[in-house]
């Protein structure tokens, strides 16, 4: 019987043949963590040791309040800035470089055949690159930075097929709704999620990344997309010290779900859980007052790119404020260069510097009672940017921005 | 065995209604977080919790975020343990790590009544309660000696220095 990626990735870590179900206790090769670092250090300095033991492992970006919006996020960043100095740590990137899920991909430490873990349940993302990344708590993270080493389970693997094409109007971030919606949110609990098939072979790594950034939302432990050609071409400049490692043929799966997405439509995950997911064509007219184009699921070029394409020469609906958040300096840059971000502007939108910005409900955007978002983002639980009594829908950002020149949730596929 | 009243809720219960992202970089001290346990599913709770309470709930219980004060805030909050139907993968290992007994049960689950008085049994995995005894499967090892340690940083911490 041959063998999942999960399955060979954590044999190769554990230096045994491991097959799903089995407990392995491995050394990650990444270990990334953000502004919840500062809480790290506090659990890290109760262990009684002095020194990081792998320092050089370590990624720490700030994302989740940049700049600091208060006294206690300062003193949070100044606690991180100062213990990276101390221990040595050689990968930071601090407040100006953007969402940690994209400058830990764009700085080449998401890699194929790597097991990646960080302290954020979008860690799941860098599966993207054909990596097993799964997230994990805090006093993990600092007990493996004392360590060196963690417990973790081979999970079962599901294998998703996406075939069909996409049809104009429709992206990944429609997909990846579509299989929530139909498998619900705890499907892939404690599972690996395999996304395979003609559909993903013809997707960038950009949308490669929705899907594995979205595997969390239906329970994953980590995301996958199979490396190829278009694997090697983003990383070419980036890192060359990784090799692939592939699912067999014939490999043990625990179900493989089919879904052809030739004839889909947009899809909205509407409030509170990911998986209400509706076809555009039932909440169409749905009034809203803020809409979000960004963060780690749908904030880089390709997604800003779509995004201004519907806005050009329009005006964001005056009841509307639309929200722009590039994913990294990186991908802002970019936008810049080619007049994305003028467009923006032109049309009426905020936009803010790379960060998770108002998707956790910490600053930048925040929702008062009674009022409902548009957002790109991940996640449309109650209360999470703001109000409890406020409400989000998730689309995919020609979604969000055709709804955001309607100032009701519309249609994409009229603005093409 | 300690005697604990239940708080039942539903299935899903997401992190950001345990604990609201808004609070995970500026409330840092455990007992301040558990002033606000369940603040978006259920403003009572904080409240009116007591030392050795039981949370039973439905399916992928903590699903969502990997925020770990989902779990420290409801431990410091008094919580003797969550039973639910299942549980979402990173809550499940926050919660051993923090000391937090969490039991999986569905039949629990459908048999215990809001606000009844429970008793846990944790060395022979049962759950008393108006209806019946219920079983769930003892911790492995592993996990045990880590809710015996009362979490993962006091077990390293230990490990550490045996190495020493």
């Amino acid at each position: 019987m041959g063998k999942t990626f999960s399955e060979k990735i954590l044999g190769l870590k554990a230096g045994r043949e491991v097959q799903a179900g089995d407990v392995v206790t491995v050394s990650p090769d990444t270990i990334l963590s953000h502004d919840n670092s500062a809480a790290i250090i506090k659990e890290f300095e109760k262990l009684g040791v002095k020194n990081v033991k792998a320092p050089q492992k370590l990624v720490i970006i700030l994302d989740h309040v940049v700049p600091a919006s208060s006294e206690k996020y300062a003193a949070n960043h100044k606690a991180i800035r100062e213990f990276v100095a101390e221990q040595r740590i050689p990968n930071f990137f601090d407040v100006s470089e953007g969402i940690c899920h994209q400058v830990f991909s764009e700085n080449g430490f998401a890699l194929p055949g790597k097991l990646i873990l960080g302290a954020d349940s979008h860690t799941t993302s860098y599966g993207a690159f054909g990596a097993f990344s799964a997230g994990i708590g805090r006093s993990e993270v600092a007990s493996l930075w004392a360590t060196d080493e963690i417990w973790l389970k081979v999970p079962e693997t599901i294998r998703v097929e996406i075939n069909g094409t996409l049809s104009a109007g429709v992206y990944a971030k429609d997909v990846i709704l579509k299989i929530i919606g139909d498998e619900g949110s705890d499907r892939a609990n404690y599972k690996a999620v395999e996304f395979a098939g003609e559909a993903v072979r013809g997707f960038s790594l950009a949308s490669r990344l929705v899907l594995a950034n979205m595997a969390a939302e239906m329970g994953a432990k980590n995301g996958y997309c199979e490396p190829d050609e278009k694997t090697v071409q983003w990383l070419e400049n980036r890192e060359d010290d990784y090799s692939g490692v592939t699912s067999d043929p014939d490999a043990s799966y625990e179900a493989v779900l089919e879904h052809d997405i030739s004839s889909l439509e947009p899809q909205v995950a509407c409030p509170h859980t990911v998986d209400n997911v509706k076809p555009i064509s039932e909440v169409e007219g749905t009034g809203f007052h803020q809409a979000l184009i960004g963060t780690c699921t749908n904030g880089r070029l390709e997604d800003l790119e779509v995004a201004a394409r519907i806005l050009k020469g329009k005006k964001v609906h005056p009841q509307v404020r639309t929200l722009i958040i590039p994913a990294s300096r990186q991908e802002y840059v970019q936008a810049l260069k080619k007049g994305v971000i003028e467009i923006f502007a032109d049309a009426g939108c905020i936009v803010l510097n790379p960060g998770c910005g108002p998707c956790l409900g910490a600053h930048q955007g925040i929702l008062a009672p009674g009022e409902v978002a548009m957002s790109t983002a991940n996640r449309n639980f109650r209360g999470r940017m703001g109000s409890r009594d406020s409400e989000i829908y998730l689309a995919s950002p020609a979604t969000v921005a055709a709804s955001s020149v309607e100032g009701k949730i519309a249609d994409p596929r009229k603005f093409l | 065995m300690k005697k604990g009243r239940v708080w039942k809720y539903g299935d899903d219960v997401n992190t950001d209604v345990i604990f609201p992202g808004k609070y995970t970089y500026s409330v840092l001290e455990p007992e301040e977080m558990a002033r606000h346990a369940l603040e978006d599913l259920d403003p009572n709770f904080a409240q009116q919790v007591k030392p050795g309470d039981v949370i039973v709930a439905g399916r992928n219980f903590g699903c969502g975020s990997s925020r770990e004060q989902a779990a420290t805030c409801l431990k410091y909050a008094g919580v003797q343990a969550v039973i639910a139907k299942s549980f979402a993968r990173i809550f499940f290992r926050n919660a051993i790590n923090q000391g937090l007994p969490v039991l999986q049960s569905e039949e629990a689950v459908d048999n215990i009544k809001n606000g009844e008085e429970i008793e846990i049994d944790f060395a022979s995995g049962k759950i008393k309660t108006e209806k019946g005894v219920f079983t769930f499967s003892p911790f492995p090892e592993s996990v045990l000696g880590i809710l015996k340690e009362g979490g993962l940083i006091p077990y390293t911490r230990k490990k550490l220095k045996g190495i020493e």
